[in-house]
């Protein structure tokens, strides 16, 4: 182990190796940050999806989705429900064939191809286990279809159970099982036939909270390990933010926003999806400079002027609305008067989360406003209390201004 | 005292104080109440008359009212025992009509069910307004009387019935507009047909009559079973790979395996002692164990022979009963 020895002796062996297995994740995920095949012209998708259209009778699901996903992406499309993820995903499978449109996997034109001959596998949302097979016919009715050796499924349903921790659970009825073992079965059956790409539809849906913030690491890794594409669809944000390479934002049928969890939290496109996605502050205003360098934004929803440190490059005077997330706005009872980027109102509620507290203000304008603070020192000695009068300030790089 | 006690606290029918009292004194109350209603009835309505059945199955025959005695021609008491069983077995009658009956509803109970499971299924599979109007119709039969569903059978089928007019009619005038259009002899290969067809008093009639009769009952449990299916199941099968013939075998059928047994059990069993429709629509050689045994009680006044049927009749329905049991406390457990 490549580790000074110094603090070996205070810690123990066992206490060396988790903090190892922790940095060696961190920067695994880091890399496959930094490999970043759709930022590469070059680099050849995986699935292409282009042009797609689903009509049912008048109402028109998908509407005309084009996408590209890259090999080994955990790529997540995310929506309210009715956004069309689902359909999109059952299109893949081949449940649904696109009124328009063309579906490629690996470079293989998917059109009239039964969901039975395409290398896609499918985890549903409520498991589809079959409930009069054990976990192991389960897990082995893929493999049984492609008619493999017997001794070839035994091996490689061993392997699967094994990887799940299932083993023990084998000769077993999923009305046996509880919440999380079922969804383990359904993914160890939809991972045994190593397809080219795995379709996950809401995959933590049912799990409590615990669990799902376990299971998704284990997802995870198996992503990482198996090296097989991954398409979640959830309605989940915070699930979809920490699985996945991209995500699609889906509303009303078609991709709004295509991004790392990074860039669609920090610079969402329009107003829905900067609300849609985490919580935000949106105020209405009119741009009073744009210069490659600033913005210059009045908004009388705020109650004052805001600077924002990047250009948006729009005619002035044109509509704006600035997004700004309750973490990057501070408070402080100071009176302070600053030129803009500061406005002033009074704390009418504060929520008290344990390692933040959510704090109501209502500025002067009348609007009503969330930040949130982190608590880093103890609740009895907070500073700001109900009926405060506050200043409102943030930085000039943490507001959004958007157009739409 | 705690029969006084019960006795002042519920309010009960005049008159009906002696059986409260029984009950309580028996140790019967509350919960067990409840419980035994149904239990006394089936025990005097069903278990003391097969007891008397049993009793009548041991005697002799005598011209007398009733046609059966333990007394022998001697003057002293006597058990028949065996002899009317025996002639279930010996006389060859019987035990043909037996079998036959066990055959006719085995034959169509397999009739209804490969009728029934695509009904059953094409409704589960409807959206919701359509079922219910397909379960409507399915249903609808049951308002008219049984027996007059059976007897309109008959004036479909008889020689001069609609099915025969309208073959012959038809018949006729084909022959006669190829013989207008074509000339003389043109039409003679279609005059030529026999017609009328004999339906009548066959056993096709029979199995024609059963299968009308209890397809019914064959479809609502199977519908019962396949619309309470999870559908995203036949998915995951042909995504694993499954053609979706297949997936019907290995998925849609095993899981509906409840549904087949208790359709089965509701035809199978009543189709065994049928007597109206071999009687009605069947010929004489149509001969089922519950025609048998009308005879014998109302024809040839046998009382101790009939009797001994009835047993045989139930005995050999004790097995599918009891496998339709089994098949409910297993559903039972698992919607638990």
């Amino acid at each position: 182990m490549p580790v000074g020895a110094g603090g070996a002796g205070q810690w123990g062996i066992e206490q060396l190796g988790e903090i190892m297995a922790a940095v060696e994740k961190t920067t695994k995920q880091q890399n496959k940050h930094v490999n970043t095949p759709w930022n590469d012209p070059k680099a050849e998708p995986y699935i292409r999806i282009e042009n797609v259209t689903k009509k049912f009778g008048e109402f028109v699901a998908v509407n005309n989705v084009s996408l590209n996903i890259y090999r080994g992406e955990l790529f997540s499309l995310l929506g309210g429900s009715g956004c069309g993820k689902t359909t999109l995903l059952r299109m893949l499978a081949g449940f649904e064939n696109p009124t328009a449109g063309k579906i490629y996997i690996d470079g293989v034109d998917m059109a009239g191809i039964p969901p039975y001959d395409r290398p896609t596998n499918m985890m549903f949302q409520s498991y589809a286990l079959f409930p009069h097979m054990t976990v192991e016919q389960n897990v082995s009715f893929g493999l049984k279809q492609d008619k493999y050796p017997d001794s070839e499924i035994r091996q490689r349903v061993t392997q699967m159970l094994d990887m799940v921790q299932l083993t023990p659970f084998a000769k077993r009825k999923p009305h046996q099982l509880s919440g999380g073992q079922r969804q383990r079965v359904a993914l160890a059956r939809s991972l045994v036939k190593q397809p080219k790409l795995l379709l996950l539809d809401e995959p933590l849906g049912a799990l409590d909270k615990k669990l799902r913030e376990a299971t998704q690491f284990e997802l995870m890794n198996i992503q990482d390990r198996l090296g097989i594409t991954f398409i979640v669809v959830t309605h989940d944000q915070e699930e979809a933010m920490t699985l996945s390479t991209r995500i699609g934002v889906m509303n009303a049928g078609q991709i709004v926003q295509i991004g790392t969890p990074q860039e669609i939290y920090e610079y969402p496109q329009n107003k829905m999806i900067a609300d849609f996605i985490g919580s935000v502050n949106l105020f209405e205003g009119q741009i009073v400079e744009d210069e490659p360098g600033h913005v210059l934004i009045r908004s009388d929803e705020a109650g004052g002027d805001i600077y924002i440190d990047h250009g948006i490059s729009s005619a002035p005077g044109a509509r704006a609305w600035i997004a700004i997330r309750p973490e990057k706005i501070h408070l402080t009872k100071q009176d302070l008067n600053e030129p803009h980027n500061c406005v002033k109102g009074v704390v009418k509620g504060i929520a008290y989360m344990g390692n933040l507290s959510i704090y109501l203000v209502q500025l002067d304008s009348g609007k009503q406003i969330k930040v949130t603070l982190q608590n880093q020192v103890r609740a009895a000695e907070a500073t700001i209390d109900w009926d405060d009068r506050v200043s409102v300030t943030w930085h000039a790089n943490s507001p959004v201004a958007l157009l739409s | 005292m705690a029969s006084t006690d019960v006795a002042h606290r519920t309010s009960r029918l005049p008159g009906s104080g002696w059986l409260e009292t029984l009950l309580v004194s028996l140790g019967i109350r509350g919960r067990a109440l409840v419980i035994a209603i149904p239990f006394v009835w089936l025990f005097l309505f069903f278990f003391v008359p097969f007891l008397i059945v049993l009793w009548v199955s041991t005697s002799f025959v005598v011209i007398a009212q009733p046609p059966y005695t333990h007394i022998t021609p001697e003057g002293t008491f006597a058990l028949n025992i065996g002899e009317s069983y025996k002639r279930l077995f010996v006389d060859a009658l019987y035990f043909k009509s037996y079998l036959n009956s066990l055959l006719v509803a085995a034959v169509s109970t397999i009739l209804c069910l490969v009728i029934a499971y695509p009904m059953a299924y094409g409704m589960a599979r409807c959206s919701h307004s359509t079922r219910n109007i397909l379960l409507m119709l399915v249903i609808l039969p049951f308002w008219t009387s049984f027996l007059i569903r059976v007897y309109a059978w008959i004036g479909l089928l008889k020689n001069n019935g609609l099915i025969n007019n309208g073959l012959i009619g038809l018949r006729d005038h084909v022959s006669y507009y190829l013989t207008y259009c074509f000339g003389d002899g043109a039409g003679d290969w279609v005059s030529s047909i026999a017609l009328p067809i004999n339906m009548m008093n066959t056993n096709f009639a029979v199995y024609l009559g059963i299968v009308y009769s209890y397809l019914p009952f064959m479809i609502l449990p199977l519908y019962a079973t396949l619309e309470k299916m999870d559908l995203s199941l036949i998915e995951a099968a042909t995504d694993l790979g499954c053609k979706p013939l297949k997936a019907f075998f290995v998925i849609t059928v095993p899981l509906s395996f409840p549904g087949i047994v208790a359709g089965s059990m509701l035809v199978f069993i009543p189709a065994v002692g049928e007597y109206v429709i071999p009687e009605l629509l069947g010929g004489p050689s149509s001969l089922m164990i519950g025609r048998v045994l009308y005879n014998e009680f109302f024809s040839n006044r046998d009382w101790p022979t009939a009797s001994a049927l009835a047993i045989a009749v139930l005995i050999a329905l004790v097995g599918p009963l009891m496998i339709y049991q089994k098949y409910q406390d297993k559903e039972l457990e698992k919607e638990s």
